[in-house]
């Protein structure tokens, strides 16, 4: 159970592994707090749609369990694009169309797939809670790295002084790709798999 | 045909609850979210308005116009609306004018997609307080260097399309304020 839990986070991080899920993970990690709405955004529509996946896995037809878990993961979608419009409006004019986009996100239908259709609910929810803070970690770290190279903060609290001039290419898209790069780089050394 | 109506059936009943939870969290957010648009609204009017005391709304033509109004019921000036197109996307832009529209007071940033860092920095206070004040009885012009003519706007470096389609919005809007008759009336009861 703890297993199915730290893999997500470390051995089979989504990001830093198995890179999947970079449509998110590119466009906005712009900031920190960017980095971890989108994150717990990610994570909610995880665990909520494994769990309902996980407990219906015997009822549906295996001919339609892609149209069955579109619908699932579709609706708790829409479901958090609505409450974050509704509660953090803020946070959710910066998402812009990438909040909706996590019905696309290969994740969330890959760990369906891979293990919630298959696997009973209590492992189903560790693995689903795994990898979805396992996403939101990277996200974390890859925005707060871009934060600190573009403007000298991180989460909007001062760290570099102000002689830190601001480095416009770290909140663009080649900025997001070669910081991705060097942090998978870096984990790869650290996990020492090269 | 057990296996095919097992099949209809799942997906019958998973997009009726489907169905079901969204219109539901639907009804409780679209309310909400209403309400953030129209607190989003009568925020970027106070900002560009910032004697304001109350505001009454008025349509003409299709438009909407916000009459400022101090604490004794005063119009003070009027703000409006204005969208054109940036370098990614509409940029949507509050304006503020003085009454008698020879003064923009102040411009608020409601929506853009303008690259951040670069463009982007027309939301920055930097940008949007060179409008605070700003003689437009002529078009306002757009400018390199540091203004010194009035009317004069210095452009962000790095991004004088966003910073261009900022100016000729406002002066577009302007120009078609202008010729309202609700303006016009307006104009001519030197209210």
């Amino acid at each position: 159970m703890t297993k199915d839990f730290l893999k997500g986070l470390w051995q089979e991080n989504p990001v830093f592994v198995q890179v999947l899920g970079m449509c998110p993970t590119l466009a906005v990690t712009t900031s920190l707090i960017n980095g971890l709405s989108m994150g717990l955004a990610t994570t909610f529509v995880l665990v909520a749609s494994g769990l309902a996946i996980s407990s219906l896995r015997k009822l549906i037809p295996d001919q339609v369990r892609i149209a069955s878990f579109m619908i699932i993961i579709s609706s708790f979608v829409t479901v958090v694009k609505l409450l974050f419009e509704a509660h953090i409006p803020s946070i959710s004019a910066q998402l812009g169309p990438y909040l909706p986009l996590i019905v696309t996100n290969c994740i969330i239908l890959g760990r369906q797939e891979a293990f919630a259709s298959k696997e009973p609910v209590s492992r189903s929810l560790m693995d689903a809670l795994g990898m979805g803070l396992g996403f939101a970690l990277a996200l974390v770290i890859l925005g707060s790295v871009r934060e600190l190279f573009y403007q000298g903060t991180i989460g909007n609290l001062e760290i570099l002084g102000n002689w830190y001039k601001s480095m416009v290419i770290m909140v663009q898209p080649a900025g997001a790709f070669i910081s991705l790069s060097l942090l998978v780089a870096l984990f790869k050394r650290i996990s020492g798999k090269e | 045909m057990n296996q095919i109506l097992k099949m209809v059936l799942v997906l019958t009943i998973l997009g009726l609850i489907s169905g079901l939870v969204l219109s539901l969290v639907s009804n409780y957010a679209t309310p909400l979210i209403h309400k953030n648009e129209q607190e989003a609204m009568e925020e970027a009017i106070y900002y560009v308005l910032p004697e304001t005391a109350n505001y009454e709304t008025k349509t003409a033509n299709g438009k909407t116009l916000y009459v400022a109004k101090d604490e004794g019921g005063t119009p003070i000036g009027l703000a409006f609306t204005a969208s054109g197109s940036g370098y990614q996307g509409t940029i949507k832009l509050m304006v503020g004018v003085t009454k008698d529209l020879e003064k923009v007071k102040g411009i608020e940033i409601l929506e853009s997609e303008e690259t951040p860092g670069l463009g982007g920095k027309i939301r920055g206070e930097n940008f949007k307080s060179q409008f605070r004040d700003l003689v437009a009885r002529q078009d306002l012009t757009l400018v390199k260097a540091a203004p010194t003519e009035p009317g004069e706007v210095q452009a962000i470096t790095g991004a004088t399309i966003s910073s261009k389609t900022v100016i000729n919005t406002i002066n577009k809007e302007i120009n078609t304020i202008k010729e309202l008759d609700v303006v016009k009336d307006f104009l001519s009861s030197g209210a």
